[in-house]
């Protein structure tokens, strides 16, 4: 089993991207679970989603302690909490930021990859919601999920030209991820 | 969101399948007030209803109480009835609920586990629906998603059935069930038509053969309507093992009858709970197993009727059983299960230790590391001898001292 924790900030949608990997792992064969901390949402205000990807039906309902993966959509977040909490020595962390792995000091020895997915979602969809963007690096940085399931899942949650263009969104981090 | 129903086998919100489930049982009247945790199961069915996917009556009210008034009126017109609460709601519906049991009306209401107030908190314990367990009302619990929809389905087989003729809670855990995305097998319209017939009601209002329900009776009468009753309840046992057994033939999946266990044949230490806590001990359990600790897991699926036949026999032959409440009794230091397991064996020939945890009130996660702790401690029981009886699990002492 592989669990992954997702940090944002109310309203980056990370909640939304915990739910669209839960199904996108689904439709390439896996059980998954995906459920938010379960605070009380506030826009702004650190937020947490977890997601549990396995190739067998998952039973487990506490939160993710020791994550496989750890999600950062907002680079800020870093300086008001651990982000890389638990997370497993040979696990990775995904954040986004402008700047490199080596200039953050993250406390981990868990694998460190950064990706500018605020500068992606401007160019591609016009708005700074990461969460998709993030979704795409996350298949290509850790091969858990394919690309194409992802896509198929943010153009059936967003119909139309925004879904369109979030799915190419996620292609294009995707494969900056794959290349770097 | 679309309020045409979905099918088929699919990632979806808890509280997406339970509304589904709900929908595709074709109630005639809804009638709900919305409040967290429930809100995102009353918004699809209102969904599913202003888009013309299901046929229901959607009652809109201004309290908890009117909803569940609204379908006093509805069932006993012979309506098939739904609704949806969790906490200070259901705490609201207090009188009502003994009004539709003692009237003998077959509701089914989805309980969205959650703690009560003060301090006001929203996340998941079971105090709201045990509280009630005096009610009247038939009390099933629910692991996971799946269960929860087919145990949906089951709740009207079984109220509705002529003998029982009981209101149903189905009690799933807050957030933990409602807000959780996993795969479910949403159920075909047609193979539900054919599990669950159309409402039968036992009798009905009629304005050409007029009748009083819930009217004033007397100590003459009373106490013999009180009976009839506890009577009901007791056959619906029989029930819930046959709608169990009906959808198993449908349906291809079977939770247990009023219990279901999980290696308990050799095992000397038995884990008692109730809802989603359940999914996380099997995973305990295996993982202590693993190790050579012979653990089990008895998982209570109906509270009310009280399995007390059903435990006894699963726990006979143990050494010691340890009781998960997600609730307080307040003044008797433990959690409603544990009472009454030990109350049920007392004229029995089992003297096994029962221990009490009080657990994961007001939403405290639940970690696998928090069992096996609970787990050593039985271990401790069977080594030494009891020393604490009852116990608060993961209880924050600083606070308290």
């Amino acid at each position: 089993m592989k669990e992954i924790r997702i940090h944002g900030r109310g309203g980056q949608g990370s909640v939304t991207a915990a739910e669209l990997l839960a199904i996108s792992a689904f439709e390439d064969g896996m059980y998954s679970q995906a459920f938010p901390s379960f605070g009380v949402e506030r826009r702004g205000a650190p937020v947490m989603a977890f997601v549990r990807l396995s190739d067998k039906k998952i039973r487990l309902r506490s939160q993710v302690y020791e994550p496989d993966y750890v999600i950062v959509q907002d680079a800020t977040l870093i300086e008001a909490i651990d982000v890389a909490s638990g997370l497993k020595a040979d696990g990775m962390i995904i954040i986004n930021t402008e700047r490199n792995p080596d200039d953050l000091s993250l406390e981990t020895k868990a694998a460190v990859k950064t990706i500018d997915a605020t500068r992606i979602a401007l160019d591609i969809i016009g708005k700074p919601i990461m969460n998709t963007v993030m979704l795409g690096a996350f298949a290509g940085a850790s091969g858990e999920v394919s690309a194409e399931s992802i896509k198929n899942a943010v153009r059936d949650r967003f119909p139309g030209k925004v879904g369109e263009k979030n799915a190419d969104a996620v292609q294009s981090a995707y494969d900056r991820v794959v290349e770097s | 969101m679309t309020g045409k129903l979905k099918s088929g086998r699919q990632v979806v919100e808890g509280s997406y399948a339970v509304a589904h489930a709900a929908a595709i049982c074709r109630p005639d009247v809804i009638s709900a007030y919305p409040i967290t945790p429930q809100t995102h199961i009353v918004e699809d069915l209102s969904q599913f209803v202003a888009d013309g996917a299901i046929d229901s009556k959607y009652i809109n009210v201004e309290s908890e109480f009117s909803a569940l008034s609204a379908l006093v009126g509805a069932s006993a017109a012979g309506a098939r009835t739904y609704s949806a609460t969790t906490s200070q709601g259901l705490a609201l519906m207090h009188e009502v609920l003994f009004n539709l049991a003692g009237m003998r009306l077959p509701a089914v209401m989805t309980i969205v586990n959650r703690s009560m107030s003060a301090p006001i908190n929203i996340w998941n314990d079971h105090q709201d629906s045990m509280t009630e367990r005096d009610s009247g009302w038939i009390q099933l619990y629910v692991e996971d998603v799946q269960e929860l929809v087919d145990t949906t389905v089951q709740a009207y087989l079984i109220a509705e059935d002529p003998e029982v003729s009981l209101p149903v809670m189905v009690c799933m855990d807050g957030f933990i069930l409602s807000h959780v995305f996993e795969p479910v097998d949403l159920l075909d319209q047609k193979a539900v038509d054919e599990y669950l017939p159309p409402f039968k009601p036992v009798s009905i209002l009629d304005p050409d053969d007029p009748k009083s329900f819930g009217m004033f009776v007397d100590p003459e009468y009373y106490m013999d309507f009180r009976y009839l009753v506890e009577q009901a309840m007791d056959r619906s046992r029989s029930k819930i093992l046959d709608a169990a057994k009906s959808f198993e033939s449908a349906f291809d999946r079977y939770y247990g009858d009023l219990i279901d266990t999980y290696q308990t044949d050799d095992a000397e230490i038995i884990l008692v709970a109730m809802g989603s806590l359940v999914g996380t001990l099997r995973d305990a359990v295996d993982d202590l197993r693993s190790k050579g600790v012979p653990v089990g897991l008895l998982k209570i699926r109906a509270f009310r009727p009280f399995p007390a036949d059903e435990i006894a026999e699963a726990i006979a032959g143990v050494k010691v059983v340890c009781v998960l409440d997600k609730n307080i009794s307040l003044g008797t230091g433990e959690g409603a299960v544990c009472t009454e397991i030990k109350a049920s064996l007392y004229n029995s020939d089992i003297r096994i230790p029962v221990i009490g945890f009080v657990i994961g009130l007001g939403g405290r996660d639940i970690p696998v590391g928090t069992v096996q702790r609970i787990v050593s401690k039985a271990e401790d029981v069977i080594k030494h001898g009891i020393k604490v009886e009852r116990e608060f699990v993961d209880l924050k002492h600083s606070l308290v001292s």
